[in-house]
C-alpha cells in the first residue's frame, strides 16, 4: 500500500494525493512518448542512407504530436493542479524551461517544413532542429526533474502580494541554468538522454519493416545499455544515499537522512513500481540489442511510466517536498501547500474520468494506422510523407 | 523600460502571431470536411482530390498553429508568475480540461487524416477530418472559457489564507463554462475563422480563375468557400453583437475606449469616424434600448448612477477600497495564529473591500484607462474590413449564381486582396478584446503590475527577440511554402493554361 495517510474518497487531501498521481502518470507518458525524439538522433547515424532516415522521420512524424500533447497537458494539468509550482518554477528556471520550449516550436514546424521548397534552411537544417530536440528534450526535462531532489534557490512568499510584489521570487541569476551545476540532477538528465534514444531505436525496430535499419537500431541499443544504465544507476544510488526535504505534519520542512531511501521502504507499492518498471526496461534492452525480436517497445514503455512514476511518488508523498527550495526550507513546495482547491481539484477529477476514453481512441487509431508498416516501397511511393 | 511592458510585448507578439494561424485552421477544417463529405456522398474522385489540396495547405498553417500555442501556455508561468497563483486555480482548469479533450483529438486524427489515406477505410479517414476539426474547435471553447473569464471574472472567491482567487463551488465550474462572454467570444472568434477560412478559399480560386488555371476545381472551391465564409459573417454580426452588450455590462471602460466617448449618458450615438454619428445608435448597441445609459470614460473616472439606479463608486473611492482590502489581508494573516479576534476584524474589513482589491495596486486612477486611440481605430478597422469581406463573400456567390465569375474580374481581385484584409480584421478585433481591458489580466481583480514574474526587463527582451526573430523565420517559411502549393496548383486536372 502507498502510505498515503489514507485520506477517505473526495477529501481534500485525497483529491491532492489523486492529482500527484495524474501529474506522474502524465510524467510517464510524456517520458515514455519521448521515443519521438530519440528515434530522431538516430538520423545522424552515418551508416543509415537517406531512404532509411526518411523511414525514421515518417515513423516518428506520425506520433510526435502524440508527444507535443503529452506535454501540452502534463504543463497545462501541472498549472491546474499545483499552480504554485508552475509559478514558481516556470516564472525561476526561465531559461531551462524557455530553452525547452524553443527546442519543441523548431520541431513542431521540422516536420512539415523539412521537405518543402522554399523552407529556407533547407532539409538538413530542420532534421538538426529535431535533433536538437532529441537532446536537449530528455535532457532538459531529465534535469528538472533531478532538481525535485536536489533543490533550487527560491523564496516564496504569499504576503508579498499585499506591497504589489512578485510572490515567488528566484535566488539564482542563472534562473534555472544554476541546475547545470547540480551533479546530481545532470547525471537524471543524461539518464533520460540515453534512454530516449535506446525507446527511439526500439520504436524504429517495431515500427519500420527494413533489415538494414533494424541492424543499425539493434547496434544502436548495444551502445547505448552500457552509458544509459551508469548513468541511471548512479543516480538512484546517489538518491537513495542523500539527505530528503521531509515535510513534518505541521508542515514544517526539514533535511532528513537517506529520506528517499527510508520513502522507498515505507512505501513498498513504490518499491515494487520501479523493480518491475526496471525489470521491465531491462527485458526491452536485452530483446532490442540481443535478440531478433521487434517487441521490446511494448516492454519498454510501461517501464519507462512505471520507473518514472515511481520517481515521483519518492519526490511528492510520504511527507516529502517534491519541489523543494535549498535557499529557504519553509518556501519548499509540497502536495499540500502547492495545489488548487478542493472545488477546483474535484471538478478536474471528474474530467480525468475522461482520460481512459481518450486512450482508447487514441490506441484504435494508432493500431489502425500501424497495421501496415512504413517500409522503402511507401517512401518511394506516391503517397503522403514527410 | 521594464519588465512589465517588455513581458505585455513579448504575449501580445506571441498571441497575434498564434491568431494569423489559428483562423485559418478553424475555417480550412470545415471546407476540407465538406469537400470530403461531398467525395464519400457523390463518389466523385475529384472532391477527394480538392480535398487533398486544401489539405495540403492546412497541414503547413496547422503545425506553425500548434508551434506558437504551446508558447502562450508556458509563457503564463514564465512570464506570470504571480498571476498563475494568484488565478491558477481557475485558470489552469480550462487549459488541462482542453488539453485533454481537444488537443489529444487534434492531433490522433490530424495523423489519421493526413497520413491515413491509404490505410483506413474512407469512413474512419471522413471521420477523422471532421473529428480534427471539431477538436480544434472545442479547443476554442476551453481557451475562450479561460479568456472570457478574464474579461468577466465569475465563480471564484478571494481566499485570504491562500492569498488567491478560488473557486467557490463545483456549481461555480458551472458558471465558469457558461460564461457568457466566453460563449460569445468561442461563436465570434470560431465563427470570424471561418470567414478567413472561407475568403481564403474564395481568394486562392479567384486568382486560378484569373489565371484561367484549374477552372473546374476553382469555381467548386469558390462556391463552398463563399458559402461557408458568408455563414461565418452572419454569425460573426450576431456574436459581435452580443460581445458589445458583454463590453457594456461587464467592461464598460473597452466599451468607452472603443467609441472614444469622453462623457457618456442616455441615448449615446454611435461614432462612425469622428464627425459622424448615428444618434443613439451607441445606447441601442450597448443596450438594446434607444434611450439606455452608456458611461463614457470621465463617467467611470468620477462615479455614475447606472441604467439599474445604482451608483458605480469612482476609480479614486475604489482605489482606496482596494489598499483597504490589502491592509486588511496585510493585517489577517499577520495576526491570524496570534490575535483571532482582531484577525477576524480584519477579515471581514477585507471581505468588504475585496472586490476593489485589484485597485489597491494602482497608482493613479487614469492607470484603468486603455490606450484610447489604438482601441478605437482597431473597432472601427475590424468593423469596416469585416463587412467589407462579407460584401465580397455575397457578391462571389452572386457571381456563381448569375454565372459571372468569367466576366466580374474585378471581383477576383478583391477577393484576393480580401484575404490579407480578414486577417487583418481578426488582428483587430483582438486588440479592441486585449487592449481594450488594460491595465487588466483579469477584470477588476489584477492589473498586469502585479502579475508578472521576478525576472529583469533584459532577460524578457532576450527571449522576445529569440521569438521574434522565431517568428518571422517561421512567417516568411509559411508564406513561401503556401505560394508553391497554391502556384503548383491541385492534382484535379490538367492545367489549362
Amino acid at each position: 500500500m502507498l502510505n498515503l495517510q489514507k485520506p477517505k474518497p473526495m477529501t481534500y487531501a485525497f483529491l491532492q494525493n489523486y492529482w500527484w498521481c495524474l501529474i506522474a502518470l502524465l510524467g510517464g507518458l510524456l517520458v515514455a512518448l519521448m521515443f519521438v525524439q530519440g528515434a530522431n538522433l538516430h538520423l545522424g547515424n552515418r551508416a543509415l542512407d537517406d531512404t532509411s532516415k526518411r523511414m525514421i522521420l515518417n515513423s516518428t512524424g506520425r506520433k510526435w504530436e502524440l508527444t507535443f500533447t503529452t506535454l501540452v497537458t502534463f504543463g497545462g494539468a501541472f498549472f491546474a493542479s499545483f499552480p504554485l509550482f508552475y509559478s514558481t518554477s516556470f516564472g525561476g528556471a526561465y531559461w531551462v524551461w524557455m530553452l525547452l520550449l524553443v527546442t519543441f516550436v523548431f520541431q513542431a514546424v521540422a516536420y512539415e517544413f523539412q521537405n518543402k521548397k522554399g523552407n529556407l534552411l533547407g532539409v538538413k537544417g530542420f532534421r538538426v532542429a529535431l535533433m536538437v530536440n532529441g537532446l536537449l528534450a530528455p535532457f532538459l526535462v531529465g534535469t528538472a526533474v533531478g532538481t525535485f531532489f536536489t533543490g533550487s534557490p527560491f523564496t516564496v512568499d504569499k504576503m508579498a502580494i499585499a506591497d504589489t510584489r512578485i510572490i515567488s521570487t528566484w535566488g539564482s541569476a542563472w534562473h534555472g541554468l544554476e541546475a547545470l551545476g547540480q551533479y546530481h540532477a545532470v547525471l537524471l538528465g543524461c539518464a533520460l538522454m540515453m534512454l530516449a534514444a535506446i525507446l527511439g531505436a526500439l520504436y524504429v525496430l517495431n515500427n519500420v519493416d527494413d533489415s538494414s535499419v533494424h541492424a543499425q537500431m539493434r547496434r544502436s541499443v548495444k551502445m547505448l545499455v552500457a552509458p544509459f544504465l551508469v548513468f541511471f544507476l548512479t543516480w538512484v544510488v546517489i538518491l537513495l544515499c542523500r539527505p530528503g526535504f521531509a515535510v513534518a505534519s505541521d508542515g514544517v520542512v526539514s533535511l532528513e537522512r537517506f529520506k528517499y531511501l527510508h520513502n522507498l521502504l515505507q512505501m513498498p507499492a513504490v518499491l515494487v513500481m520501479l523493480v518491475v518498471g526496471v525489470v521491465l526496461v531491462l527485458t526491452s534492452l536485452w530483446f532490442g540489442g540481443f535478440t531478433e525480436s521487434r517487441k521490446g517497445i511494448w516492454f519498454a514503455m510501461p517501464g519507462t511510466v512505471l520507473v518514472v512514476m515511481a520517481v515521483f511518488f519518492l519526490a511528492g508523498f510520504n511527507g516529502t517536498a517534491y519541489y523543494p527550495s535549498y535557499t529557504d526550507l519553509q518556501s519548499s513546495l509540497t502536495i499540500r501547500n502547492s495545489s488548487s482547491s478542493f472545488f477546483t481539484l474535484k471538478v478536474m477529477s471528474w474530467v480525468s474520468l475522461l482520460i481512459p476514453f481518450v486512450v482508447a481512441y487514441i490506441a484504435y487509431a494508432w493500431h489502425a494506422m500501424d497495421k501496415k508498416k512504413i517500409t522503402r516501397e511507401e517512401i518511394a511511393g506516391p503517397s503522403d510523407k514527410y | 523600460m521594464d519588465p512589465i511592458i517588455w513581458s505585455r510585448i513579448q504575449f501580445a507578439v506571441t498571441a497575434a502571431y498564434h491568431w494569423l494561424f489559428v483562423p485559418l485552421t478553424l475555417g480550412l477544417a470545415l471546407v476540407m470536411a465538406v469537400m470530403e463529405t461531398l467525395y464519400l456522398v457523390k463518389k466523385d474522385e475529384f472532391w477527394k482530390k480538392a480535398t487533398k489540396f486544401w489539405m495540403k495547405l492546412f497541414a503547413v498553417n496547422f503545425a506553425v498553429g500548434i508551434a506558437t500555442g504551446i508558447i502562450l501556455e508556458f509563457e503564463f508561468g514564465t512570464n506570470w508568475s504571480n498571476y498563475s497563483w494568484m488565478v491558477g486555480d481557475m485558470f489552469g482548469a480550462p487549459l488541462a480540461i482542453e488539453g485533454i479533450l481537444a488537443f489529444f483529438m487534434e492531433a490522433t486524427f490530424f495523423a489519421v487524416m493526413f497520413f491515413g489515406w491509404e490505410k483506413v477505410s474512407p469512413r474512419f479517414h471522413l471521420a477523422s477530418t471532421w473529428l480534427t476539426g471539431i477538436g480544434a474547435t472545442i479547443s476554442a471553447y476551453w481557451i475562450l472559457v479561460a479568456n472570457g473569464w478574464m474579461q468577466n471574472p465569475v465563480g471564484t472567491t478571494f481566499n485570504p489564507d491562500t492569498v488567491r482567487s478560488e473557486m467557490a463551488s463545483v456549481a461555480a465550474f458551472w458558471e465558469v463554462v457558461s460564461n457568457p462572454v466566453a460563449v460569445s467570444k468561442f461563436c465570434h472568434s470560431v465563427t470570424s475563422g471561418w470567414v478567413t477560412g472561407g475568403i481564403f478559399v474564395v481568394g486562392v480560386s479567384a486568382w486560378y480563375l484569373l489565371k484561367n488555371r484549374h477552372v473546374e476545381f476553382a469555381r467548386k472551391s469558390l462556391l463552398i468557400g463563399a458559402i461557408v465564409g458568408l455563414v461565418g459573417s452572419g454569425a460573426v454580426m450576431l456574436s459581435g453583437d452580443s460581445s458589445g452588450v458583454h463590453a457594456a455590462e461587464f467592461q464598460p471602460m473597452k466599451l468607452a475606449a472603443a467609441e472614444g466617448l469622453m462623457d457618456g449618458g442616455r441615448g449615446a450615438a454611435f461614432t462612425i469616424v469622428p464627425g459622424i454619428k448615428i444618434p443613439k445608435m451607441l445606447s441601442i448597441l450597448a443596450t438594446h434600448k434607444a434611450d439606455g445609459f452608456v458611461p463614457g470614460i470621465n463617467d467611470i473616472l468620477n462615479g455614475y448612477i447606472g441604467d439599474d439606479g445604482i451608483r458605480v463608486p469612482s476609480v479614486a473611492e475604489k482605489m482606496e477600497a482596494g489598499r483597504n482590502a490589502l491592509d486588511a489581508l496585510a493585517v489577517y494573516r499577520s495576526l491570524r495564529d496570534t490575535d483571532p479576534v482582531l484577525a477576524d476584524a480584519s477579515r471581514q474589513m477585507l471581505e468588504e473591500n475585496v472586490q476593489y482589491m485589484g485597485y489597491g495596486h494602482l497608482s493613479a486612477p487614469e492607470d484603468v484607462v486603455p490606450p484610447v486611440g489604438v482601441v478605437f481605430w482597431a473597432f472601427r478597422l475590424m468593423i469596416g474590413l469585416g463587412m467589407l469581406v462579407a460584401l465580397v463573400l455575397l457578391l462571389a456567390l452572386i457571381a456563381v449564381w448569375k454565372d459571372k465569375l468569367g466576366s466580374w474580374k474585378w471581383l477576383l481581385w478583391a477577393a484576393i486582396v480580401c484575404i490579407p484584409l480578414a486577417y487583418i480584421c481578426g488582428q483587430c478585433g483582438w486588440i479592441v478584446a486585449e487592449v481594450g481591458r488594460q491595465p487588466w489580466t483579469i477584470q477588476g481583480l489584477l492589473p498586469v503590475n502585479v502579475a508578472i514574474s521576478s525576472l529583469s526587463a533584459g532577460q524578457v527582451m532576450t527571449t522576445f527577440f529569440i521569438f521574434l526573430a522565431v517568428f518571422a523565420l517561421f512567417l516568411t517559411i509559411e508564406i513561401r511554402i503556401l505560394l508553391r502549393a497554391i502556384g503548383k496548383g491541385p492534382d484535379v486536372e490538367p492545367s489549362e493554361a
